[in-house]
């Protein structure tokens, strides 16, 4: 019995091992924010290619980690490292999609789109400084809506995450009470307010709360019909989240002028540009020690590039526009070698 | 035996085949016991050491500081802690009575058809995953309080009262007395189970002379039953306690998570668990995951000095 058992287990050892030795999978870990869009062309890379992805969605933070530490092929991040970061840890970044973050409520009579907002104004309301929805300032921004004489209640995020990071680095450029008081961070000291448990945890609370603020993936408020609110432009117009006002926003993004790509798109010029915009970014080495996988990972955001643009539009993602592609084509030879110094992957 | 010890033939036969592995059988269980006891260290060392530059850092201030800021990388570890040890008392206070009852009604008063129905439900409570607790208390238990019973109170107490001050707070229903209320309901098949083992060790004839000399049922059990076995009930509610502090799914979902010490009854507040379990993937910052960890260390304290204090009080009884 006990010979039996260990022969069963040695030939499973060696199916196991073979199998493994086949397997070409890559192996990705990073942003929950992206998540949907990369299973997507996951799915229909390996239909056409035969080659798999492994994409854990364990967060930004993790994805960073887990590329420093060598055990992903690449990893993923809404919160884009700074260049002296990527030079320190031998990495090159590079954007894929972009979103956006949405400020939602639920208030008895207000529907989506009837609320004016500014990212001063909302700076104040997070710091406790705003307390009721009929407060003067907003009534004065928004003269001909029925403001109810409701306590505001804040929602914000109690987890670490790259949407926290984008509203926080929004509020600390327009509002300096913001800036000196709580900053921008992926997690930081909510001066007020609840947190919910994720993108979904914020909109729970603020759909069951009366009164009550919060700030959402674009998705997330799209697909749950939530009331969200027009935001001030840079030029001073208000325009409501969507996907053209986040390609705006993109289209402006000045990616020529910010090494390793790092840029985060608030409050971009131009009318109908989204102010609360952000891409969320890739992150290999510079030097490839196994130019084969490297190649595989640029192969595959590079199909993305070309095939990929109608599934990210179908899960509610902006595209990057061409342009932006192209930079990043000509990036990939310049930053990511192999060990022979030359390119790992060009893109034909 | 030693008739066939002594005879030539038979101790010419070779020894039983499990004979040989017997040593390594032996061996192996004390392997299986030793790696327990050394990954159960392990832990606490490595907490230990992950946790040392915030303890070095802060010092004592770690535990009586509110302020948790990762911008600043100051870190203060009071409110988690108040929050755990509140939310743990009070999901306590919230079941124990109706886990006695349940143990005291399947002991004396239940129809012995109906007895294996509500045991066997019981353990079904305690079967649900804590995660399922956590999304039923997000999306119906908090907004159906927040409706029926937060509301309403606040409307009723008078202004300026203690009661307006015990109930103060944001009427969503994300706050450590819903969290209180889901630990409540999660803890309570435990000590049910538990108390009701220990209410049928009571001896028949004890009960019986109670009832004889006419006391009624609530007489015998608080008089007779529950002094027999009151200090393994205690073991038993440490027990309770025990998973409640280090509950994790079901309080982050509901528990409303500010750093804070919460001012009221419905005011929100963090645990321990709720706070590693939000903040542990996305911490980048050195200080920042030292905290977490030492977090942790202190919640492992906790839980240990309570089911120790447990596993000494009930061993007396159930092993008699």
């Amino acid at each position: 019995m006990l010979k039996r058992l260990i022969a069963a287990a040695c030939a499973l050892a060696t199916i196991s091992a073979a199998a493994s030795a086949q397997a070409t999978d890559l192996t990705g870990a990073g942003a929950t924010f992206p998540a949907p869009v990369y299973s997507k062309w996951a799915e229909t890379y390996r239909a056409q290619t035969g080659i798999g992805l492994n994409y854990q969605a364990i967060g930004s933070g993790g994805g960073i980690k887990q590329i420093k530490a060598r055990t992903v092929d690449f990893g993923a991040s809404d919160k884009p490292l700074k260049p002296e970061d990527l030079n320190a840890a031998g990495l090159f970044q590079f954007p894929t999609v972009v979103g956006g973050v949405v400020p939602v409520m639920n208030l008895p009579g207000i529907h989506a789109g009837q609320i004016k907002l500014t990212g001063e104004l909302l700076g104040d309301i997070y710091l406790g400084a705003i307390t009721k929805w009929n407060d003067p300032r907003l009534k004065a921004l928004n003269p001909a809506v029925p403001l109810p004489n409701l306590p505001i209640t804040v929602v914000h995020r109690s987890d670490g995450s790259g949407t926290s990071f984008l509203f926080t680095s929004y509020l600390t450029m327009k509002d300096p009470a913001w800036a000196s008081k709580v900053g921008a961070s992926d997690s930081v000291q909510w001066p007020t307010g609840l947190g919910g448990k994720g993108n979904d945890g914020v909109s729970a609370f603020v759909r069951q709360t009366i009164g009550s603020i919060g700030y959402v993936e674009y998705a997330y408020a799209k697909q749950n019909h939530m009331t969200y609110a027009l935001m001030q432009t840079h030029q001073g117009t208000f325009v409501p989240p969507d996907a053209n006002n986040f390609a705006a926003a993109a289209g402006h993004g000045d990616w020529s002028k910010a090494p390793g790509f790092y840029l985060l798109l608030l409050d971009q010029p131009g009318p109908a540009s989204w102010p609360i915009t952000g891409a969320t970014f890739i992150l290999v080495y510079k030097q490839q020690s196994n130019p084969e996988a490297g190649a595989q990972v640029l192969k595959f955001f590079d199909w993305a590039y070309k095939n990929g643009d109608p599934a990210a539009e179908a899960l509610d993602y902006v595209p990057l526009p061409a342009p932006v592609k192209g930079m990043i084509r000509k990036a990939w030879i310049a930053n990511v070698k192999g060990p022979n110094g030359q390119p790992v992957y060009v893109s034909r | 035996m030693t008739a066939a010890i002594d005879d030539p033939a038979l101790s010419r036969r070779s020894p039983p085949k499990g004979a040989a592995l017997d040593p390594v059988f032996r061996y192996a269980c004390f392997a299986a016991a030793t790696a327990l006891l050394a990954s159960l260290t392990g832990v606490v060392v490595a907490l230990a050491i992950g946790g040392w530059p915030a303890f070095a850092k802060f010092g004592f201030g770690f535990f009586t500081s509110t302020e948790w800021n990762p911008v600043t990388e100051q870190f203060g570890a009071l409110g988690p802690i108040v929050g755990t040890l509140v939310s743990a008392v009070l999901a306590l206070i919230l079941s124990l009575p109706i886990a006695f009852g349940v143990a005291v009604f399947l002991v004396e008063f239940c129809p012995t058809l109906l007895r294996r129905p509500i045991g066997v439900a019981v353990e079904l409570l305690a079967g649900v995953p804590s995660i399922v607790y956590g999304m039923w208390g997000l999306f119906v238990f908090a907004p159906f309080f927040a409706m029926h019973v937060q509301l309403p109170l606040m409307s009723a107490v008078p202004e300026g009262s203690i009661w307006e001050k015990l109930t103060q707070g944001v009427p969503n229903g994300a706050n450590i007395f819903t969290a209180s209320v889901i630990l409540a309901i999660m803890i309570l098949p435990y000590m049910a189970a538990v108390l009701r083992e220990l209410l049928m060790t009571v001896p028949q004839q004890l009960r019986e002379s109670g009832y004889g000399m006419g006391s009624t049922s609530l007489e015998v059990v608080m008089s007779v039953s529950l002094p027999y076995v009151r200090r393994s009930a205690v073991g038993a509610v440490m027990l309770g306690l025990g998973r409640a502090l280090g509950e994790t799914m079901a309080v982050t979902f509901i528990i409303g998570n500010s750093h804070n010490l919460p001012k009221s009854l419905f005011d929100s507040g963090s645990t321990i668990a709720s706070t590693i379990a939000n903040e542990f993937n996305e911490a980048t910052g050195a200080m920042h995951t030292s905290a977490l960890i030492a977090l942790g260390l202190v919640l492992f304290m906790i839980t240990f000095v309570v089911l120790a204090l447990a596993r000494a009080l009930l061993g007396s009884e159930t092993r008699a």
